[in-house]
């Protein structure tokens, strides 16, 4: 294989591992507050490709508009999801709440192919985003330049939320010990909610990146997209935002990169999101970039 | 006659109607009938095996779909005939001597499940290891590592194309019979030392341990032989549906097992064939919903999806309000039956 | 205690209720079913041939005396429930015959389960010829994939010049598998160069990024690429073909016949070709004509060969129930293997031996974002 040809592939694959990227961040925030692994995560991604699409398509509203009302609506699916069927259960055995994450799995999917039909959508990919650029033989489209700028804008910005702000501090504190943050007077039903919210919104803009990547939309899109972003970030980390940016990539490079190195390898590329999962959790199981977790006896 | 032989003289009755109720059906209920009810016993072998992991011994395994393919697969390859796998085989040619191989039922069955059992083996060695959330995804993650390698191996799954023409060997008898047997040997396992074993290990793992119960080898032994069923249960399953495919056994069917559960309650045997009796009929019953509905002179016209709409709100209600399901964690028991029935006197005793 | 007891007698109600429910006595109707994809990735292809086989009961509603009940089951784009389909079609709903389904491993699934019964079944699209292949009980009324493969090979290599070709295959579809090794076949055997197949790459029904499969395949420079997918795979591998700096042409068969295949590829989607099995420009016998105009009517469209297809399937079920004079299975059976050429609006079908029938193709490409009729090829 020649040097433009790996290029390609390199570029192919972080072009991939960023949309990972994205909505793993939503992912690690929802479990390093709540420990709680969110199956819904990657229905409310389709949702959000979905009210976007409406936004244009039936309301006819200028893309950056409907993009915007998509991502808050999205944010009020997720802080809603997390009012009727997680906060109930919050005293329940943790169990119930991953049960209950899983019947709200089903739910999403199910309404969506009743309300959007199983004919696959089109989602329109704005001009901005559709210009092709080669760099020395290598092509890539200047949206995986903007995947990877959002990336690493969110990454910041989230730095800057959690380390910087006292709502960042009273998110730490939840996560590091519930009661204990109830008892120091902090919100806690409110911070839970934020972090669901900030959690849907940034689902929502990896929907729409990936959406405008992948421009054929279906209510089971999002089945093994959450599942997948979902091993990203528990490979890097789970709980840590650079974590799941670092994961995301990593699958996203390596998925591309063992069927270019080995094509006839193709159908078992599937395989290794799921490898990597069991090679992480018993190698390092806090994951390349996570913290350890007290593990309450 | 003390209570206790008077309850096994019943279960023992009970049993023998049973059988001549399911040979009577199989004569003179309509096929579709028989259908949904096999399909009823091959839910209950798989709800209650994945109680005997979750409700008894306390760990959440995702891990069902994938042990379920095993059972499926191996049964299949058994049982179908040569010119059917040459057909199947049109990609790349089955492997010998599977391609010439056609062996009867039972001989299949039981290979299947002791396949299954073997791979439970191999997939409880890294999942047991875990706890909670960690334990699910790794077990979701192995039962997609299953599905993965069943799409690859096309000379011997025919990988995605799947198999079609499996010989439809599940009868009633078959199906129930084999879901009695499960049920007996579990319920058998739960009351006896390893049983209660289990429930130590479910209840506080730190603690079991502490008394000298081998925690990482019960919790093997529970799940091997949970295993073993569900293989059984797999193998019914595919001769059932006469046509199987790596994508049939992705996780959403380990989802199904836990709705089933969840709805008859956690922990209870009864309470799993009352889980798996409602999700079956609730599933067909629900159909209509999917095409017009005429009620009166108004029809409502029909959306293909909102039974499972409809499905989702209930597992989602049950999840929210009645987390205990149907049964809770008690069982049924003769005791309970008669003394409700006032013919027998409420007694001091411990409920089965 | 009395909670778990209410609700096992519910329980035990429903199941004994349904028994009646499931086994009432109909009314005088003669039922039909219909197993097709209405959701799932297959579904442009179910609901397409839905809209004919609609329009053609609008038609003709009544046979023997009796109307007709057209019974529809989602195979989901399924194997799995196309085989549930079929058993619930056949056992609860009673069908005395199927029309269905769009997609070639979904009828294969269901056939396995209507052979056993006895019900006769007429495909209005599968291609694969192991659809009918060995059963006595299987037809259709489309062409098959020995004929749809060279019918490509052969427009690669007569009308392009290509001298080289890749191909990617779906490999979880039987019709893109059969499809492929027909078109390989026919292509080497026209360029007479076994090495001209350059490039076999493949993919899984679902998948949507292709760029490795495609960097390699594009790095060996092969003058088309056939890709015997559906069309939502298709469109989007179309896409990303031309953003890895691919101009050749992209080929493909009747599965890209769908309105998704322009809508989501775009501008990618300009030059695709493909073999189908009708366009209205296209039309040979006077049924022909009439249905452009009542599809029209109905549906404010120029109509779509799915369509075309249910229409003759349902019609010619129709037919060969009115020939065999019962709704018995075997008579029926025997009806349709007899049928000598019947005006479809597809064409004059005519049953041979192995249960297909003997029709012409058609190129189509994609045009100014339409679809654009190119020319017939004859069998």
């Amino acid at each position: 294989m020649d040097l433009t040809l790996f290029l390609q592939h390199l570029a192919n694959g972080l072009s991939l591992g960023g949309l990972y990227a994205l909505i793993a961040i939503g992912y690690t925030m929802v479990y390093g507050i709540l420990r709680l692994i969110n199956f819904a995560h990657g229905d409310i991604v389709m949702m959000a490709a979905y009210f976007a699409f409406y936004g244009i398509a039936l309301f006819l509203l200028p893309w950056p508009v409907a993009f915007l009302l998509a991502i808050i609506g999205t944010v009020f699916l997720g802080m809603g999801i997390e009012r009727v069927a997680y906060r109930p259960l919050r005293d329940a055995p943790r169990i119930s709440v991953l049960i209950s994450a899983i019947g709200v799995s089903l739910l999403l999917e199910n309404v969506a192919i009743v309300a959007f039909g199983g004919r696959p959508k089109a989602f329109p990919r704005p001009s901005m985003f559709a210009e092709q650029w080669e760099v020395q033989g290598v092509r890539f489209n200047n949206l995986t330049l903007f995947i990877i700028a959002t990336c690493l804008v969110l990454l910041v910005a989230m730095f800057i939320l959690v380390y910087r702000t006292k709502t960042g501090r009273a998110m730490r504190a939840v996560s590091r010990d519930l009661e204990a943050a109830r008892l120091m007077g902090i919100n806690v039903n409110w911070v839970i909610s934020l972090t669901f919210g900030l959690g849907s919104g940034l689902a929502a803009i990896g929907a729409l990146m990936w959406a405008m990547k992948f421009p054929q939309i279906l209510p089971l899109m999002g089945v093994f997209l959450g599942l997948k972003c979902f091993i990203a970030a528990v490979v890097g980390g789970i709980g840590s935002v650079p974590g799941a940016m670092l994961g995301g990539v990593i699958l996203g490079v390596g998925e591309i990169m063992i069927v270019a190195f080995f094509p006839e390898l193709a159908s078992w590329k599937y395989l290794f999101a799921y490898s990597l999962l069991i090679v992480i959790l018993f190698i390092r199981p806090t994951g390349i970039m996570g913290r350890e977790i007290q593990e309450k006896a | 006659m003390s209570k206790n032989t008077v309850s096994k003289i019943l279960t023992l009755i009970s049993l023998v109607v049973f059988v001549l109720f399911l040979l009577w059906a199989q004569q003179n209920l309509n096929p579709y009938l028989r259908r949904i009810m096999i399909l009823i016993a091959i839910n209950v072998i798989w709800a209650v095996t994945f109680n005997l992991v979750f409700g008894y011994t306390g760990q959440f395994s995702l891990g069902h779909a994938g042990l379920i393919a095993v059972g499926a697969y191996v049964t299949a390859i058994l049982t179908m005939a040569p010119a059917q796998k040459e057909q199947n085989f049109f990609l790349a040619p089955m492997m010998w001597p599977l391609s010439q191989m056609e062996w009867s039922f039972l001989p299949a069955l039981v290979t299947a499940a002791l396949l299954t059992a073997f791979v439970g083996f191999l997939v409880g060695i890294p999942s047991l290891q875990f706890r909670g959330d960690y334990m699910a995804i790794v077990t979701l993650g192995l039962a997609e590592i299953i599905r993965v390698v069943n799409m690859n191996l096309q000379t011997i799954t025919n990988g995605s194309l799947g198999l079609k023409g499996i010989p439809s060997h599940t009868t009633l008898l078959w199906s129930w019979g084999a879901a009695v047997i499960t049920i007996a040997f579990i319920a058998t396992l739960v009351k006896s030392s390893y049983g209660r074993a289990f429930m130590a290990i479910r209840d506080d793992e730190l603690a079991a341990g502490a008394m000298g119960i081998q925690v990482f080898r019960h919790k093997m032994i529970a799940f091997v032989i949970a295993s073993f069923f569900i293989g059984i249960g797999g193998g019914l399953y595919a001769c059932l549906l006469s046509t199987i495919d790596p994508n049939v056994f992705i996780f959403l069917l380990s989802y199904q097992v836990v709705t089933v559960v969840v709805l008859g309650g956690v922990g209870s045997i009864t309470g799993n064939v009352l889980g798996a009796a409602v999700y079956v009929s609730l599933f067909e019953l629900l159909r209509p919903i999917d095409g017009p509905i005429p009620i009166g002179p108004v029809t409502i016209p029909g959306q293909p999806g909102m039974r499972m709409v409809i499905f989702s709100i209930i597992f989602l209600i049950v999840i929210l309000f009645y987390r205990r399901g149907i049964m809770g964690t008690s069982e049924f028991s003769w005791n309970w039956l008669l003394t409700k029935l006032g013919i027998w006197r409420e007694s001091a005793g411990v409920q089965e | 205690m009395s909670n778990k007891l209410i609700v096992l007698l519910v329980v035990v109600a429903m199941l004994v209720v349904s028994v009646p429910v499931v086994g009432a006595a109909e009314p005088d109707v003669i039922k039909m079913g219909v197993f097709e994809p209405m959701t799932g990735a297959m579904a442009a292809g179910g609901e397409q041939t839905w809209e004919g086989i609609e329009l053609a009961k609008g038609q003709k509603s009544e046979v023997l005396g009796k109307p007709i009940e057209v019974v529809l089951v989602d195979n989901k784009s399924e194997k799995v429930e196309a085989a549930n389909a079929m058993a619930r079609l056949i056992d609860a709903e009673g069908v005395v015959g199927v029309v269905g389904s769009y997609g070639s491993s979904l009828s294969m699934a269901g056939g396995e389960v209507s052979e056993k019964a006895g019900i006769p079944v007429v495909g209005c699209s599968p291609t694969n010829p192991l659809v009918t292949k060995g059963k006595a009980y299987y037809f259709r009324v489309c062409f098959i994939d020995p004929f749809q493969g060279a019918v490509m090979a052969k427009y690669a290599v007569d009308d392009l010049d290509a001298k080289t070709a890749a191909i990617i295959q779906d490999v979880a579809q039987d019709y893109s598998v059969g499809l492929s090794f027909y078109f390989r076949e026919k292509f080497i055997e026209l360029t007479g160069d076994p090495k001209s197949v350059v490039a076999f790459s493949s993919y899984q029904t679902g998948d949507q990024d292709f760029t490795a499969q495609l960097t390699d395949v594009i790095s060996k420079n092969p003058d088309v690429i056939f890709s015997s997918g559906y069309y939502g795979e298709a469109a989007l591998l179309a896409k990303q073909a031309r953003e890895l700096g691919y101009e050749g042409v992209l080929l493909g068969g009747d599965a890209w016949d769908a309105p998704e295949l322009i809508e989501i590829g775009g501008d990618a989607a300009e030059g695709l070709t493909f073999s189908t099995h009708y366009d209205p420009q296209g039309a040979t016998t006077p049924a022909s004509k009439q249905f452009v105009d009542l599809y029209e009517a109905k549906y404010g469209r120029a109509p779509n060969a799915f369509a075309a297809l249910g229409y003759d399937a349902y019609m010619l079920l129709v037919d060969a129930i009115e020939r065999a004079g019962s709704t018995d299975g075997d008579a029926i059976r025997d009806a349709l293997a007899s049928t000598d050429k019947f005006e479809g609006v597809t064409g004059w079908i005519t049953i041979d031996t192995d249960h297909n029938a003997v029709k012409s193709a058609v190129v189509k490409t994609v045009k100014d974002g339409a679809f654009s009729f190119l020319t017939i090829v004859e069998p």
